[in-house]
């Protein structure tokens, strides 16, 4: 039956989040954008909440709590509301520890998890994006070649963060390039693995506190377990779509952040004697800008609640985060201009936001819910 | 939980509007655009009878009838209302039920009134229930209405020109049905002033002195109304007489929350029948969509195409919450103008493209889609303009009064 209500735990875990992204990340992340650097004490502050530890079953040291989508994006998008660079880091070890919880084999759960039932925050990561401009998700040119006792890895990737603190990478590559979505496998990677480089950390318009990394494969053997083969068979549109509605989810966010400072300053800044946001034309962009964000919001929902339902949801993913890329743009656009020269000052944050809000439509595969 | 699956007797009952949708109301869709000012009465019987059975669907009374649906009513009015302004927004608007006039009567109304006024739609003849506010000199400032209601012994009488009041001569003059129309009973104090008033079907002193000739919507008819020395009873002021700042116009805007999310859902039929005529014809043309690939390696077509599709989702999505809101005895008035400024824009402008990617065939007559932008653009003016709505939106986000932002 229809109903746009949160769950009791939904509205807790959100109310706490939320506080969390408001009292510590958000007056972080001017400075993190600035320096390249996230506080190590708000990363340990953000692993205390759980977020990664809290889906990994008991019996590998987490507190076993059920996994939703729907959860998972409205967590993301709280994140993503106090600092999307933070948000990306804080839940990075997602990228390795929820797939081998999902598909992962026991043998490969115990290996892996174990370093994520840590009281302090341990890196972890996936390389999924590659350095092409026609990239596509169902077509990767990272290829994984058995020679009957181990496969070779080829290829190079692209934003993948925290690589250079990660004991292990999943990389995604492909096994059968005619298979599409169904021909890519997913390898546990140790990091000091001969033929994986970490290339250097990336410099990118946005996304300034977050360390992403180039990560080339060259004839890079591993054993054939190191291939993710547990009960449930690997499923890389799964992967996909959680990576989608994801950031699907924190564009919400991102959106909404600059939302609120635009619609504070416009009810603040005065001009011709009266506030600005009494002007239909600042209250009619304010006006659009929160339907784009619901909209948005309902849109993420409605493809997190088909993962829930065990659908693989790319369809819907997809739509919500190409939807999610064009209006985080459009609101935190709207945001610089209706701040106007101040937009433009790094003194405000709305210019970060705009400058975040450009990765979501060209990165994507660095977040899950 | 948040959850945006139908129960099975839900989805029955949508195929079952969808059968008359395709089956009842496409067959006569462009006969109705060019015979405008005619009227299918086969179709109006067979809906009438079929409401007198359905439940609640295309009419704004609703039902009270104890199944699943009831507690749903208004997210349930918008799942039919999608379903048959996919076969025909016209004509839909054109079926006979209390329609606004009646949504004026449930908003407003005592319940002896409700009862009075609305108990002639569930039985006899098909009748039409029609709401007249706007007028020749206000519209969206629907608080500067002029027509005047003023007592004269246990009457009042009313005096006033409205227009495009829609099912206006249907209910006036084709039916035994009534026209809700909104006076002042004081000009000087505002909005506070303006009351509602049940005006019967061939009361004299009410004519209709012209229908409408339109762009779209041409099965349903737009009506001048003019009011001169229109007695009515005392008891045919909806709700309470007295002249308060919290009584009167609130009751419109009451009416407002409800038909907004209503008309949004109009607009989405329309926005899907030309989304699902346009991706036959690709189909049929091996144009193919394909998902979940990058937007960069899509053609022109597939990602309009996408972004028709995905538009139109959003505002669906939106619509729902509306009127699920409202169905939870939640305050709707932002969600629901958020629902209808959405709708109304994203439905004119796919539809509009619609016809682009046709060409020709999108152009011509000979296929409805032509038909289907026009149809939908009323829906980003009426119940109250995009403008209009987009200032309700900022009035709310903004915390502002009507003085502040206006």
């Amino acid at each position: 039956m229809i109903s746009f209500e949160l769950t009791e735990e939904q509205r807790m875990i959100r109310d706490t989040v939320v506080a969390f992204a408001t009292d510590e990340i958000r007056p972080a992340a001017r400075l993190a954008d600035e320096t390249g650097t996230i506080p190590q004490a708000l990363i340990e502050q953000a692993w205390e909440l759980g977020l990664v530890r809290g889906a990994i079953p008991e019996e590998y040291g987490g507190y076993g709590d059920a996994r939703s989508a729907v959860t998972g994006t409205i967590v993301a998008e709280e994140l993503a509301f106090g600092d999307l660079s933070t948000a990306i880091h804080v839940l990075t070890p997602r990228l390795i520890a929820f797939p081998v919880v999902e598909f992962g084999s026991s043998e490969q759960r115990i290996r892996i998890l174990k370093d994520f039932a840590s009281d302090k925050f341990v890196a972890g990561t996936s390389a999924f994006l590659e350095p092409r401009f026609d990239f596509d998700a169902s077509a990767l040119a990272t290829t994984a070649v058995s020679d009957g006792t181990d496969y070779l890895l080829n290829g190079a990737k692209c934003c993948v963060p925290l690589a250079d603190d990660s004991a292990n990478i999943l990389i995604f590559a492909t096994t059968n390039r005619d298979l599409e979505f169904r021909g890519v496998d997913g390898f546990l990677v140790p990091r000091a693995t001969p033929g994986l480089t970490i290339v250097g950390r990336e410099q990118n318009m946005g996304l300034k506190g977050l360390a992403t990394f180039e990560v080339k494969l060259e004839n890079c053997r591993i054993g054939k377990d190191s291939r993710l083969s547990g009960e449930t068979p690997f499923n890389f549109t799964r992967i996909v779509s959680q990576g989608r509605v994801a950031m699907a989810a924190m564009a919400v966010g991102v959106a909404r952040a600059a939302y609120e400072y635009a619609k504070d300053y416009a009810k603040e800044r005065k001009a011709f004697g009266v506030p600005i946001a009494t002007k239909q034309a600042i209250a009619f962009m304010l006006a659009e800008m929160a339907t784009e964000i619901d909209a948005t919001r309902l849109l993420a929902w409605e493809a997190a609640a088909c993962l829930d339902r065990g659908e693989d949801a790319l369809i819907e993913s997809s739509q919500a985060r190409n939807y999610a890329a064009q209006s985080a743009l459009m609101v935190t656009d709207n945001a610089v201009q209706i701040l106007g020269g101040h937009g433009y000052i790094r003194e405000h944050p709305v210019e970060m936001f705009l400058r975040n809000a450009r990765s979501f439509a060209v990165i994507e595969g660095v977040a899950t819910v | 939980m948040i959850d945006f699956e139908f129960e099975p007797q839900v989805r029955a009952q949508l195929k079952m509007y969808h059968a008359v949708a395709e089956g009842m109301m496409r067959p006569i869709s462009r006969e109705y655009d060019e015979r405008e000012h005619e009227k299918p009465w086969p179709f109006y019987e067979a809906m009438w009878s079929a409401a007198q059975n359905l439940g609640p669907g295309s009419t704004s009374e609703g039902s009270s009838k104890g199944d699943g649906a009831a507690k749903l009513r208004n997210l349930y009015t918008c799942l039919s209302t999608e379903e048959l302004c996919w076969g025909d927004a016209g004509l839909f608007l054109s079926i006979p039920n209390p329609g606004l006039g009646g949504a004026a009567v449930a908003a407003a109304g005592t319940p002896e009134q409700k009862e009075r006024f609305l108990k002639r739609f569930r039985e006899g003849k098909p009748k039409w229930g029609a709401m007249a506010i706007t007028e020749p000199g206000c519209g969206s400032d629907s608080a500067a209405i002029t027509t005047t209601a003023t007592r004269d012994g246990d009457d009042y009488l009313i005096n006033g020109t409205k227009i495009f009041c829609t099912a206006g001569e249907m209910s006036a003059e084709k039916s035994e049905g009534f026209v809700v129309v909104w006076a002042t009973l004081d000009r000087s104090a505002g909005r506070a002033g303006i009351k509602p008033f049940v005006v019967e079907h061939h009361t004299p002193g009410m004519t209709v002195t012209r229908v409408e000739n339109k762009l779209g919507i041409r099965a349903s008819d737009t009506a001048m109304i003019v009011f001169d020395n229109c007695r009515v009873p005392a008891n045919h002021l909806l709700g309470s007489a007295e002249v308060k700042p919290t009584g009167g116009f609130k009751d419109v805007m009451a009416t407002f929350d409800a038909t907004r999310p209503i008309v949004a859902a109009m607009a989405i039929g329309v926005g899907r029948a030309a989304l699902d005529y346009v991706r036959d014809f690709l189909k049929d043309q091996k144009v193919p969509i394909r998902y979940g690939l990058s937007p960069r390696r899509l053609t022109t077509v597939e990602r309009d195409f996408m972004e028709m599709e995905v538009q139109l989702k959003a505002a669906r999505l939106l619509t729902w919450r509306a009127a699920w809101m409202l169905d939870m005895g939640m305050r709707n008035s932002l969600e629901a103008s958020m629902a209808k400024a959405k709708a109304g824009k994203a439905v004119t402008l796919i539809t509009q493209k619609a016809v682009e990617l046709l060409g020709p065939i999108g152009y011509s007559r000979k296929v409805l889609v032509e038909k289907w932008m026009r149809d939908a653009k009323i829906n980003d003016i009426f119940e109250g303009t995009q403008q209009i709505n987009l200032m309700i939106i900022a009035r709310r986000i903004l915390d502002y009064s009507s003085k502040e932002l206006n």
